[in-house]
């Protein structure tokens, strides 16, 4: 095996360097605050790999031409945070309803609103859930570690290609902005995935078609020389609108399932001293890191407590937290919000098990001193 | 070029047909100009995507049988320019309304004229928002009626080419469901020419902008469109008092520019010969 490449890397840049190694070749977005280094990173790389990169006129516009490049078939990225994913979020709904795959990382930052644009949060967890309007499936990566940014920015592409959805990339500003030693991975030790496309000149193809075995239609471009219509109204699976019942609820129950039926494939989850535990944390992104420490400290003064930290924040792993909680008395999930990720906990957990809750919305990180008084307290 | 039914076999889905547009709408007769100058170019269909947003203009895309994106409202030149950025070779066409382009998009229109990026806009000019039912546009002309100003518009209307132009589009047109070989001739010129092109197209809404200003029908528009049009090249020669109440079709703008997709591509083939160089 050849010899990794270390390097000193920023979070967002190594969502950048992900995003290159997976095949992205189409960039469009618009500056903000803490998201900026991830366009300008890939202003100045694309070029000179033939990729495309646009500074668009809103964050609207970044969403639309990023599905406007993967419909001409490159991989496309756009990047941006709180105020700008809430701008997004009608044009993200509609690459969900059309299938158009593409990556969207949302830097969080404290909110609402303009809240502190360079301090860190994860006030945008739900609003990935739940941000565009109508059932939509919805996949939601978070890495914990600038390594683990490179590395997930590539699942998000497989991900996004295998299963023709918008998925995301959500970061919060102490990963993005975070600098630290990584091991560039070599090709060799990641699995690329690219969309699956029509056979050349096949006739009869039918853009929304759903073929024996496989999980989504198969995905011709713009200039392939498939005549085929694409639409945000409900669609037949030759992508034509229709206003039938049946039509709409086949469609939407597709575009759920395909996430739904394949979630063991999605999920994914890191555990840290959780077999004995008694009490345990769920944690992710930097605040992940915060408590891994507190566990550790904990464990030094012989409290049996443990970590589970969700890498995929949605799907939510609910069978793995249900299970979880059937033989340990006590929860505490830590995150930078007043409370998003503790609901599904709350509505999966078993009767017995108490739920806690520790949140922080100051603009200031979460500390392990923070995490263990409270684990303390609720001991 | 093919001719009648020729035309719709070739360039229309004819299975989706027949449109959902109002009798006397003038949509169908500018979708039709569209095809006939696409026609006339003899583009490589496979080679040819149109893209539209939300409205009844918007609807066309659905008819018509090239590469066809029926996007989010207003945003149709963002997907579009997205579109033409990744796959230059494609000849790209907007198709949208007054509402579509200078209201919700109208931020799109301006940055797509400023880029001169090389997608031809064909604006559906109704003067109404004619799918939610008749609500005023910034096209509505100044203190006439739409049901969300029932006392007259007290907003000033667009001049849409005057706005175009001032944003830097290099093709500027302007014609009428009436005008059809004008509108034909505009079109084609359009989607010839290297850079951002409009062509407005003003169409005819008998069911509500019609019927909201005591305008008449369907035939009634047309008669004012043919009476009340004047072409910007006889509007110096005539005489004021004949220029009164009219409207001025015809080209505003033809020149030639830095297209912003080639300004790209020289960036890209600067640098790969940069890096050729330093290996």
């Amino acid at each position: 095996m050849a010899e990794r490449v270390i390097k000193l890397m920023q979070g967002n840049e190594a969502c950048v360097e992900g995003a290159i190694a997976a095949g992205m070749r189409f960039y469009a977005g618009y500056p903000i605050t803490p998201s900026t280094e991830i366009a300008e990173l890939c202003a100045e790389k694309l070029p000179a790999l033939g990729g495309k990169f646009i500074q668009m006129e809103d964050e609207i516009a970044g969403m639309a031409a990023t599905i406007g490049g993967s419909l001409a078939g490159l991989k496309a990225m756009t990047a941006t945070s709180g105020p700008g994913f809430s701008l997004k979020q009608e044009n993200i709904g509609y690459a969900a309803m059309t299938q158009i795959p593409c990556v969207v990382v949302d830097v969080m930052r404290a909110g609402p609103s303009t809240g502190l644009p360079t301090s860190p949060s994860q006030g945008d967890v739900m609003q990935a859930k739940w941000g565009t309007h109508g059932d939509h499936p919805t996949i939601a990566l978070c890495p914990a570690s600038v390594r683990e940014a490179y590395d997930l920015t590539i699942r998000c592409f497989n991900l996004a290609e295998k299963y023709r959805t918008p998925v995301f990339l959500m970061m919060d500003e102490v990963i993005g902005h975070l600098r630290e030693r990584v091991e560039v991975p070599n090709p060799d030790e990641y699995e690329v995935f690219d969309r699956l496309k029509p056979l050349p000149n096949e006739k009869n193809y039918k853009a929304y078609e759903v073929r024996k075995g496989e999980i989504v239609p198969r995905m011709a471009a713009f200039g392939d020389g498939y005549a085929f219509h694409v639409t945000g109204l409900v669609y037949d699976e030759y992508g034509f609108p229709k206003t039938d019942t049946d039509v709409a609820e086949k469609l939407i129950e597709h575009l759920m399932n395909k996430v739904a039926d394949n979630d063991e494939d999605i999920i994914t989850y890191e555990e840290y001293e959780m077999e004995d535990a008694e009490f345990f944390i769920i944690a992710y992104g930097g605040v992940a890191r915060a408590a891994k420490e507190a566990v550790k400290e904990c464990r030094k003064r012989g409290m049996k407590v443990g970590l589970f930290r969700p890498i995929t924040l949605w799907p939510f792993p609910e069978k793995r937290v249900h299970e979880l909680t059937m033989n340990r008395k006590k929860v505490l999930v830590a995150e930078m919000n007043l409370g998003q990720y503790v609901i599904p906990v709350h509505r999966v957990k078993m009767p017995d098990c108490k739920v806690f809750q520790y949140g922080k919305v100051n603009g200031e990180a979460i500390t392990p001193e923070e995490i263990i008084t409270k684990i303390k307290e609720a001991y | 070029m093919s001719q009648g039914s020729q035309l719709i076999q070739d360039n229309f889905r004819d299975n989706r047909l027949p449109h959902i547009w109002c009798p006397g709408c003038g949509h169908g007769i500018i979708t039709r100009a569209i095809a006939q100058a696409i026609d006339n170019l003899n583009l490589d269909k496979d080679k040819v995507c149109v893209v539209s947003g939300i409205g009844c203009s918007s609807r066309a895309t659905g008819y018509l049988n090239f590469n066809t994106l029926h996007t989010t409202h207003g945003r149709a030149l963002a997907f579009a320019t997205g579109i033409k950025l990744a796959r230059p070779e494609l000849k790209v066409i907007v198709i949208t309304g007054d509402g579509d382009a200078t209201a919700i998009g109208g931020n799109h229109l301006i940055h797509s004229a400023r880029r001169n990026i090389d997608i031809t806009t064909v604006l559906f000019n109704n003067k109404i928002y004619g799918m939610t039912g008749g609500q005023s546009s910034p096209a509505t002309p100044y203190h006439e009626k739409g049901t969300t100003s029932p006392y007259g518009t007290i907003d000033p209307d667009f001049d849409i080419c005057k706005l175009a132009i001032g944003a830097g589009a290099t093709y500027v047109a302007r014609s009428t469901a009436y005008h059809v070989p004008q509108l034909t001739k505009h079109i084609q010129k359009a989607i010839a020419h290297k850079g951002f092109s409009l062509v407005e197209a003003i169409s005819g809404c008998p069911t509500y902008y019609g019927r909201k200003n005591k305008k008449g029908d369907a035939v009634d528009l047309m008669h004012f469109y043919k009476d009340y049009a004047l072409d910007v090249k006889m509007a110096e020669k005539v005489d004021p008092e004949k220029r009164e109440g009219k409207f001025l079709i015809g080209e505003f703008a033809n020149e030639e520019r830095a297209e912003y997709v080639d300004e790209y591509m020289k960036i890209v083939e600067r640098l790969r010969q940069e890096g050729s160089q330093d290996e």
